[in-house]
């Protein structure tokens, strides 16, 4: 995408890279929360009769989602790393020369 | 038998597939023990969806691998990390003490956890070769254990200290982490699999078996949910064994980001069937079997042998493997930490001489032989047999002590060595308090007594009940309080100790990590350090080849041939990067200070030669400073003489000069006087004769007047009365009191009055005096035939500017500097009428007023500027 000639310089690219570790961020603490939820089924419901079936399917669910969400923003993320990264990685001497140089992409 | 024969593969060096993200991942699941396959089922059976937590806790801390996995895998590629323990140390100043603590926690942590794996190897081989689940004799057991123990200590020992590789990592193992995985996930969904469609009628039979198997105790607990899922989150950043595969052995951060999603994949895919297979078993086995082993039972029930085998494997394997990988990790941290440091301390002076890299394998051997040692002492003394997930969670909370140095030191500039060492005691002290010791059976450790009423009877620091709060459930408790002392401890003792210049280097170089050039070649000083001892060294350390090819790369890297590079800072810090790998970074760090009898430097040999070197400069800046001072001085004194001489000389010329014009006047009134008193005169010679006296009295009165006023000027000693002042009131003054001078004299005053409405802060008085001055200066000695007289009023730059200028012809330029001195006359002094001192006074009148008087050149006539600031300064000197 690429913008005219004639337009503002946005950086739109590396803004939205910004906003997808933004997102990663904020995915565990989403994901916190509505893992916590069932703390107050708990209360709520009848204390003879715990659901526990259904917390379990519940839990299940908010599991695959939030994994899923991590693979989403996982490949961008890395692509963005990488090329951020690139440079500092190729200058770090790090360790003894042998060192594979599986991370220079 | 999995793991050996991958290992044979992997060793014969095939690296490139390692490299994988996939590989990666799949080690992380060492955290998946045996107890995922029989204590998890267990937890299940007894606590309903609790068990969950633990597996959630790491989900989410590898969803947010941004916030805290990312860092820490920075720095431990950065900076060579070999052991949790190594990164805690080195943050803090490569503090030999913290590792040690760190090691300690770690190895207290760690036995009852390999305890429980031996523990579940046995029970399940019971289990297989037919035996009952209960009541087994002791013997038999024992010796299962032990086997399986001194087994495992071969094998580590001969794969796990095979050669010392500098970043600590181990491929090949890493390897057969990464197969037993999928075995150990195959095994476990196989058994599902079985019990959900084999054995139950699919998924909504087992949701129906759900529903009416929920009994009481299954409830969630709001504050065990929370704290468990806490508690797992910190242990898999914390347990020697994640940190090893996680960041030791990390060669490329993407694989984090694959991680982030993968391993919780994994942990769901493992804990998928948990439950079912608990309540299958729960429906079906009698109710004194131990559901611990359904996993085993429930194929074993239904004569599926080969599936119950494949269980088996799946189990012995994943414990196998967390034995091998976390005593391969705990024993890096000992022989790092403890027995290195001891060694070199004791061997100091002649260390050099022996073969430092085959005891250091040694050390690791010895390590991993005590850690599988103390991990069989404990599950002979524990009796075998609480219940699994018990052991697990107590071990998890000892080494989730470490988390808050940990996160505290990668996140926190201000975190510090004290903080950092006081609040992993208190944590662990605690933690041993209340629920380490009591954990071994009332009784054991603590009596029942202690128990209920507190050590000596004092009630509130009874083991699990700390300052009255009884209402939490122990594991939650000790949870609170260990952690609440821990930060509090940690916190306080950081805020309150300053750190020393190793531990704030290291503090910038952690937390800063993503921002600062990861190099720091400062620290090291060229040339300082002899590379052919160096490379000694080396090959002592990490061994002859490997050495070797490490200094003729960098050679080759510096352009030399050969193998002897240069001894560049770089070069100096990867060296001691590689040998931390194998002695810990506290220890290189010493070693490489310790070479050439101290002629290389680290930062506080840097800082001890800056001192130095600063308090010499400070010395000698003192010195030369006195020295300028002293001749600043003698050339300040022979100046001052050299004006003093210049001043007398000017005192006698003056002196000689108003002797004179006093005398000339006196002279003409005693001349007059005399003829007075002795002639008899007609009375128009007394009158004018009188008159003559009277007029040279005059002079005479103005002439001392004149002196008077120029000494108080001079000495500044002139009282000033500064006032707001109209320019055209002073020159309006200065015109009528002239014009008493020649009156006779017609002149033409040319004046802009516009120009004249300034007004200006200073001594009206004395300007006027000034102006009356110029003014009968001109009337008296322009020569022009029709006079006239311009004043002019300018100003510029905060100074205002009154121009006199007449029509005369001027005054020639070598006379222009005379005028302004005492008692120049141009003319002839008696047409004068004055003392030639008039000038001088306004001179000095003007320099007392912070203003000039100068002669303006080619304006035709005389003519005179008077600059004085619109705003008197204030007085001078």
């Amino acid at each position: 995408m690429k913008p005219k000639a004639s337009a503002l310089f946005l950086a739109r690219s590396l803004y939205r890279k910004r906003r997808l570790s933004d997102a990663a961020k904020l995915l565990p603490i989403f994901g916190a929360v509505l893992l916590l939820l069932p703390l107050l089924w708990v209360h709520q419901g009848a204390p003879e009769r715990s659901n526990t079936a259904t917390n379990w399917v519940y839990l299940f669910i908010i599991w695959s989602f939030l994994i899923l969400a991590a693979a989403g923003l996982a490949k961008p993320l890395n692509n963005f790393e990488d090329g951020d990264d690139q440079s500092s990685n190729e200058n770090v001497s790090g360790r003894s020369p042998e060192s594979g140089r599986s991370d220079a992409l | 038998m999995v793991a050996f024969w991958v290992e044979r593969r992997a060793v014969k060096g095939q690296a490139d597939w390692l490299k994988s993200p996939l590989v990666y991942t799949l080690s992380l699941s060492i955290y998946c023990t045996a107890w995922t396959f029989y204590g998890a089922v267990g937890y299940a059976s007894r606590s309903g969806l609790e068990f969950l937590t633990i597996y959630l806790g790491p989900t989410l801390v590898f969803v947010g691998w941004l916030w805290i996995l990312r860092k820490l895998v920075r720095i431990g590629r950065l900076q060579g990390v070999t052991s949790i323990a190594d990164l805690i140390s080195s943050r803090f100043g490569k503090s030999n003490l913290l590792g040690v603590i760190v090691t300690l926690i770690c190895v207290v942590a760690a036995t009852p956890y390999i305890a429980l794996q031996l523990q579940s190897v046995t029970l399940s081989f019971l289990v297989l070769a037919g035996a009952s689940t209960q009541g087994w004799e002791q013997p038999d057991t024992a010796s299962i254990a032990f086997w399986v123990a001194v087994g495992l200590a071969v094998f580590t020992v001969l794969f796990g200290t095979r050669n010392l590789d500098a970043k600590e990592q181990h491929p090949g193992i890493v390897t057969a982490i990464a197969v037993e995985a999928i075995v150990k996930l195959i095994a476990l969904l196989a058994v599902g699999i079985f019990v959900v469609w084999g054995m139950a009628g699919g998924p909504m039979d087992i949701f129906e078996r759900l529903q009416r198997a929920d009994i009481a105790g299954w409830e969630i607990k709001p504050s065990r949910w929370v704290g468990l899922t806490f508690l797992a989150a910190a242990a898999v950043i914390t347990l020697p064994r994640m940190f090893q595969v996680m960041v030791v052995e990390n060669d490329n951060e993407g694989h984090l980001a694959t991680a982030s999603w993968a391993f919780p994949l994994y942990l769901m895919l493992m804990s998928l069937f948990v439950m079912p297979i608990a309540v299958m078993g729960l429906d079906m086995m009698p109710a004194h079997a131990n559901p611990d082993l359904f996993v085993l039972t429930l194929p074993l029930s239904q004569g599926q042998n080969t599936l119950a085998m494949l269980a088996f494997l799946g189990g012995f394997s994943s414990a196998t493997s967390m034995v091998i990988v976390a005593s391969i990790a705990l024993a890096t941290m000992v022989s790092n930490h403890i027995i290195m440091p001891i060694w070199l301390r004791v061997r100091a002076s002649t260390f050099q001489s022996t073969n430092l890299r085959s005891s250091i394998l040694l050390a690791r051997r010895c390590s991993i032989a005590a850690i599988l040692a103390l991990g069989y002492g404990y599950y002979e003394l524990s009796g075998g047999s609480s219940a699994l997930a018990a052991i697990g969670l107590i071990s998890f909370m000892g080494v989730a002590q470490i988390l808050p140095s940990l996160v505290g030191g990668i996140f926190w500039r201000g975190a510090t060595k004290v903080g950092a060492a006081l609040g992993l005691s208190i944590g662990i002290v605690i933690w041993a308090y209340t629920l380490f010791l009591p954990s071994f059976g009332p009784d054991e450790a603590f009596s029942a007594a202690i128990m209920l009423n507190g050590p000596f009877g004092l009630y509130w620091l009874r083991p699990q009940a700390l300052f009255g709060i009884s209402g939490l459930d122990p594991l939650m408790h000790s949870l609170f309080w260990s952690f609440f002392f821990n930060i509090m401890a940690f916190f306080i003792g950081s805020l309150l100790s300053f750190p020393n210049p190793v531990e704030r280097l290291q503090g910038v170089a952690f937390v800063n990590v993503f921002e600062e050039d990861p190099r720091n070649p400062s620290r090291w000083v060229q040339g300082l350090a002899e590379p052919e001892s160096l490379l000694i060294m080396a090959q002592r350390v990490l061994g002859d080849e490997v050495a070797l090819s490490f200094f003729s790369a960098a050679a080759l890297a510096q352009g030399k041939v050969g193998f002897l590079p240069e001894t560049t800072p770089v070069f100096v810090e990867q060296l001691e990067r590689s040998f931390a790998g194998a002695v810990g970074a506290a220890t290189a760090h010493a070693m490489l200070n310790q070479l050439a009898g101290g002629k290389t430097v680290s930062v506080e040999d840097l800082m001890a030669v800056a001192d130095e070197a600063a308090q010499n400069l400070v010395y000698s800046q003192r010195l030369e400073n006195n020295q300028h001072e002293l001749t600043r001085t003698t050339r300040a004194l022979r100046e001052a003489n050299n004006k003093l001489i210049q001043l007398s000389v000017q005192k006698d010329a003056f002196l000689s000069q108003v002797s004179h014009e006093l005398r000339t006047p006196m002279t003409s009134i005693r001349a007059f006087s005399e003829i007075l008193m002795t002639a008899d005169l007609p009375s128009e010679t007394v009158l004018k004769y009188a008159t003559i006296i009277d007029n040279e009295g005059g002079r005479l009165t103005r002439l001392l007047d004149d002196l008077l006023d120029l000494s108080v000027l001079q000495n500044g000693a002139v009282r000033l009365d500064v006032q707001m002042v109209k320019a055209q009131d002073l020159i309006e003054r200065a015109l009528i009191a002239a014009s008493q001078t020649c009156p006779e004299r017609v002149f033409l005053i040319k004046r802009h009055l516009a120009r004249e409405q300034i007004f200006i802060k200073s001594d009206g008085d004395r300007l006027v005096q000034v102006f009356i001055n110029l003014i009968s200066n001109a009337r008296k000695y322009c020569s022009a035939k029709l006079p006239e007289l311009a004043i002019s009023v300018g100003q510029k730059g905060g100074q205002l500017m009154i121009d006199f200028i007449d029509n005369g012809h001027g005054i020639s330029a070598e006379k222009q500097g005379l005028i302004f001195e005492k008692f120049a006359r141009l003319t002839d002094e008696s047409k004068a009428g004055g003392a030639g001192l008039g000038l001088a006074i306004c001179r000095e009148v003007l320099s007392n007023l912070a203003g000039r008087i100068e002669y303006l050149p080619g304006k035709g006539g005389t003519a005179f500027r008077v600059t004085v600031p619109l705003r008197f300064p204030g007085p001078k000197d």
